[in-house]
């Protein structure tokens, strides 16, 4: 019997299993065949900070899930279509958020005794009446994978870990999908290794032969291409996003990109994928913590490169002294933290947007830096790009935020040509006759550059307070109160070389302003596409890229709505800064549990403001 | 070992002052380190704009202000880790690091054993006052055991740290003592230590004659300098003693001092800078001078070692992978390795 074909505008699925079940693996492999059919896409890993935790615990269940349709996609989607449950555990985990009527793809071997005891299920849930309200698929992957790579030299646990290709293959078949690029993926990976490439190649085709061949599976479905705008694209994650912004600024501005870094979730993907590209002339250094990753790019920028370090908010609380230091030495330097849930150790792999106010205040004294901010996997290039422009144009450091949500979830990328992409003028200081004064400042109120190796330029810089000017210690009180206006003042005059702030969706005046930064672009987005678009409400969508200063017409912007809404991953951060500057008694929503906000609990709150 | 020749230079000593006014204590040996330095630094032949000095907070972390070529007083603990990605990415520079006790060991401690392992080709010069300085006098991590100061009323109960056997510990590559008032010996292991391509290591014995007076005396003094000071020259026997009269000998790993004049000189332990166990053992001999038969303090250079400095092999690696991948193409780097075409 010949499956029937159903057109889907779009779907949520997601991936779970244990997490040595190869979910993250299986979800960016699905990912690459749907972005290479032209649909758009939005992902979102989700995984536990164990490396393996108890196998068949709720604590090890990791999970991918992706939202793809031939709509344009802005979240990674409130609630699943489908839903792989690789064991007793990622159902429990997941079940909630599967819709009414969805698909759930049970792997039946992950549900023996054992697994169900360490679920905490008393008695099998798929036998349950429980799981009527979902179209359930069981198979047994774990036999079926086994039977398929029989007669391979490989023993049962190698072979048990080609089940999630089989899954994959599943998928392939029920989407429609050819699987060319993982095949290709697979064999550069295990380019050495002719019997698990074999392995796994065998398993993907099973499973995909295994819809094609029985008959239980009577519906197949198709996901068209989205209506995006024309060119080429590519399937890009924020932090690899971050990566070529700052390349691309390196390139742009001729400066040696110098990187100094210490591990940790989940900025460390930076520090890998920019040790691969050493031959763009990228030096990375990884330190032996936190301060010496910071310090080293002090120096290197010292030396005239272009000094980055990349880190999370404990690696950011360690780093604050060292950032003092570069605001008072008025030099170029990126900060970038991929934010996650705290405080302290906290939520590793989860995401929070809660490191702003570290980011705007959280330092010693008066001490301003300009603050930058991604919104999508994306626009981490182009954000982390202006990061490293203002650095370098109005000589101070800057602090790049992104989070562990846009960090490691996925997007298409209209990619610009190299040749598009303007360059970033960089002066070093040279020498005019004069005597030299190291803190002289131009019409951005910067100071010169003068590297070392410079002949008559030869002056000290430090942590003290510098006279105005001449740079020579100071502790004079006119001076030291002179200073610290300077500095905020310098900070302040970036505004006037950014661009004015746009609104996103909706009118220019009106009753409801959602007011976002950072990785809650998305969910603002779609739901003022609903609100404003679909159901003719006033509501518009602003959305801050630069954090500090702000663009200069964001006041004026505010105040031609009646209520601001601010919705953030934290317990209220941008809000109070808002507050602050532009007294309105904006309104906040705030969900802070470690994932982005859902586009249901945003669009009921959003109606409840509208009403009120 | 041979010292390169330094090069003819129009950089004099007054070319190194500044205008600030140095505002150290009158009578602190940072004084004749600044001294020394400053004749020294003219003879080494670096164009004055290619020297760097980084320091970090402390007495003697004021010495970039009074040396004019370029520097940076950064924060506590910080300049080695500054200096690294300094000379990371500026191999051309000549970098020197101005410590102290407090500085780099007690605070800095980490970064500092982790540049000695790396290996980058910089100076460092610890000035060690055993006494934290401008925080005004509590004890610092190489004061003595029982030391009485204003945060040990009582006496410290820190065990002390070996600056040289701390830094062999860390695989130095080149580890050295000298002291502040030897006008000869410090501009001798200034050179040397510039000479040397590695992180060379210098612990330098400074008076701080405000809250540590006397700190070294013993071994600064010319009464009691030849008993305490044993003075290292490569090939050369351990002899010390205002008569040159005695002599050390290793007994298996055990270090003795005999009588040249009843023994000879043909078994005494002759000094190779280039043995790393002979070095660590050298490092040792640390006693308090207060002890009976205790070992004479060593000065001069205790180890040499060659070997590759980090800069050197990052250069290689970025190198070798530009040869084999061809140098980065930004567009080839945007487009990655799957696109897709939307019409």
């Amino acid at each position: 019997m010949q499956a029937t074909v159903e057109t889907k505008e779009a779907v949520v699925i997601k991936f779970a299993g244990d997490s040595g079940d190869g979910m993250q693996l299986t979800g960016s492999q699905f990912t690459n065949e749907i972005v290479l059919g032209g649909s758009d896409i939005s992902t979102f890993p989700d995984f536990p900070a164990e490396i393996r935790a108890p196998q068949g615990t709720l604590a090890g269940v990791s999970g991918f899930q992706l939202h793809f349709g031939s709509r344009e996609i802005y979240t990674p989607g409130d609630e699943y279509d489908v839903l792989v449950a690789m064991n007793a555990a990622a159902l429990k985990v997941n079940i909630k958020r599967l819709k009414k009527g969805g698909i759930l793809i049970a792997n039946t071997s992950g549900f023996d005794s054992k697994n169900l005891r360490l679920a905490g299920y008393d008695k099998n849930p798929l036998q349950d009446e429980q799981l009527g309200n979902y179209t359930v698929y069981e198979m047994d992957v774990t036999r079926l994978t086994r039977e398929c790579l029989e007669g391979l030299p490989l023993g049962t646990k190698e072979k048990d870990r080609s089940k999630n290709m089989f899954v994959l293959g599943f998928l392939f078949w029920m989407y429609n999908k050819t699987p060319d690029s993982t095949i290709r993926f697979l064999q550069e990976k295990f380019d050495k290794d002719p019997v698990v490439l074999e392995a796994n190649i065998r398993s993907i085709q099973a499973g995909y032969n295994y819809g094609d061949t029985t008959e239980t599976f009577t519906t197949r479905f198709a996901v068209a291409a989205a209506n995006l705008e024309p060119g080429v694209y590519r399937n890009i994650m924020g932090n690899q996003a971050t990566v070529l912004g700052l390349i691309t600024a390196s390139k742009k501005s001729g400066l040696p990109l110098f990187y100094g870094s210490y591990p940790i979730t989940p900025a460390s993907d930076i520090l890998h994928m920019l040790a691969r590209h050493k031959n763009f002339g990228v030096k990375t250094f990884q330190a032996e913590d936190e301060i010496a990753a910071i310090c080293s790019a002090i120096g290197a920028s010292f030396g005239g490169c272009l000094g980055v370090t990349g880190t999370s908010g404990p690696g950011m609380a360690l780093k604050t002294e060292a950032m003092g230091l570069a605001v008072m030495l008025e030099i170029p330097l990126v900060i970038i933290d991929v934010q996650r849930g705290g405080p302290s150790t906290g939520l590793p792999t989860k995401t929070e947007q809660a490191d702003l106010l570290q980011a705007l205040y959280g330092r010693n004294s008066e001490c301003p830096m300009p603050v930058v901010a991604a919104s999508s996997p994306s626009d981490c290039f182009e954000s982390v790009f202006e990061a490293c422009r203002i650095a370098i144009q109005h000589m101070t450091p800057v602090i790049f935020l992104s989070d562990g949500y846009i960090a490691n979830g996925s997007e298409p990328w209209k990619f610009p040509a190299a040749a598009d992409i303007p360059e970033i003028k960089v002066t070093f200081a040279r020498p005019n006759g004069q005597p030299f004064m190291p803190y002289q400042r131009d019409e951005k109120l910067s100071r010169p550059w003068a590297i070392p190796g410079t002949p008559g330029l030869e002056h000290r810089v430090g942590g003290l307070e510098k006279e105005n000017i001449t740079g020579n210690v100071s502790y004079d009180p006119d001076n030291h109160e002179l200073m610290v206006k300077l500095r905020e003042e310098k900070v302040q005059r970036i505004a006037d070389y950014l661009p004015q702030q746009k609104i996103e969706i909706g009118p220019e005046k009106g009753k409801l302003l959602i007011l976002g930064w950072g990785s809650t672009y998305g969910v603002i987005k779609s739901v003022v596409k609903d609100l404003y678009e679909q159901e003719g409400l006033p509501v518009a969508h602003v959305h801050l890229r630069y954090l500090k200063p702000f663009p200069t017409n964001l006041g004026r912007l505010l105040r031609n709505f009646e209520k601001v809404l601010i919705p953030e991953i934290n317990n209220g951060q941008l809000i109070k800064v808002i507050r602050d500057q532009f007294l309105i008694p904006a309104i906040g929503y705030n969900r802070i549990r470690g994932v982005p906000i859902t586009k249901t609990e945003l669009k009921e709150k959003a109606l409840e403001v509208l009403q009120s | 070992m041979n010292i390169p020749s330094a090069p003819a230079t129009s950089l004099t000593t007054k070319d190194l002052k500044t205008d600030q006014d140095v505002r150290w204590c009158p009578g602190c040996g940072d004084y004749s380190i600044l001294a020394q330095t400053h004749r020294t630094l003219p003879e080494l032949g670096i164009p004055r704009e290619k020297i760097v000095f980084i320091s970090g907070i402390g007495c003697s972390s004021r010495f970039p202000y009074y040396t004019n070529t370029y520097g940076m007083h950064s924060i506590h603990g910080r300049a080695t880790a500054i200096a690294s990605g300094l000379k990371a990415t500026r191999p051309d520079l000549s970098v020197w690091i101005i410590t102290g006790d407090g500085d780099g060991l007690s605070i800095g401690g980490n970064h500092l054993i982790h540049l000695l392992r790396r290996n980058f080709d910089v100076n460092i010069l610890l000035f060690n006052n055993q006494i934290y300085g401008l925080t005004k006098g509590q004890y610092s991590p190489t004061s003595e055991f029982k030391k009485l100061t204003k945060s040990t009323p009582y006496g410290s109960i820190d065990y002390p740290f070996n600056p040289v056997a701390l830094a062999l510990g860390a695989d130095a590559t080149f580890v050295a003592r000298s002291m502040d008032v030897a006008s000869k010996h410090l501009p001798e292991i200034i050179k040397r230590a510039h000479a040397h391509k590695g992180t060379s290591f210098v612990e330098i014995y400074q008076n701080c004659n405000i809250f540590n007076d006397g700190a070294f005396m013993v071994y600064t003094e010319k009464a009691t300098q030849p008993d305490e000071a044993l003075f290292l020259e490569h090939g050369k026997p351990l002899i010390f003693g205002a008569n040159r009269d005695k002599g050390i000998r290793l007994n298996g790993f055990t270090p003795e001092v005999v009588n040249i004049q009843e023994t000879g000189t043909s078994d005494l332990w002759i000094h190779d800078e280039t043995d790393q166990v002979k070095a660590q053992i050298l490092a040792r001999f640390f006693d308090d001078p207060a002890k009976p038969n205790h070992l004479p303090r060593p000065f001069g250079v205790f180890y040499v070692q060659q070997r590759p400095t980090y800069e050197e092999l990052l250069e290689e690696q970025i190198q070798s992978v530009t040869e084999r991948l061809g140098e980065g193409d930004l567009d080839k780097l945007l487009r990655g390795k799957e696109v897709w075409e939307i019409k």
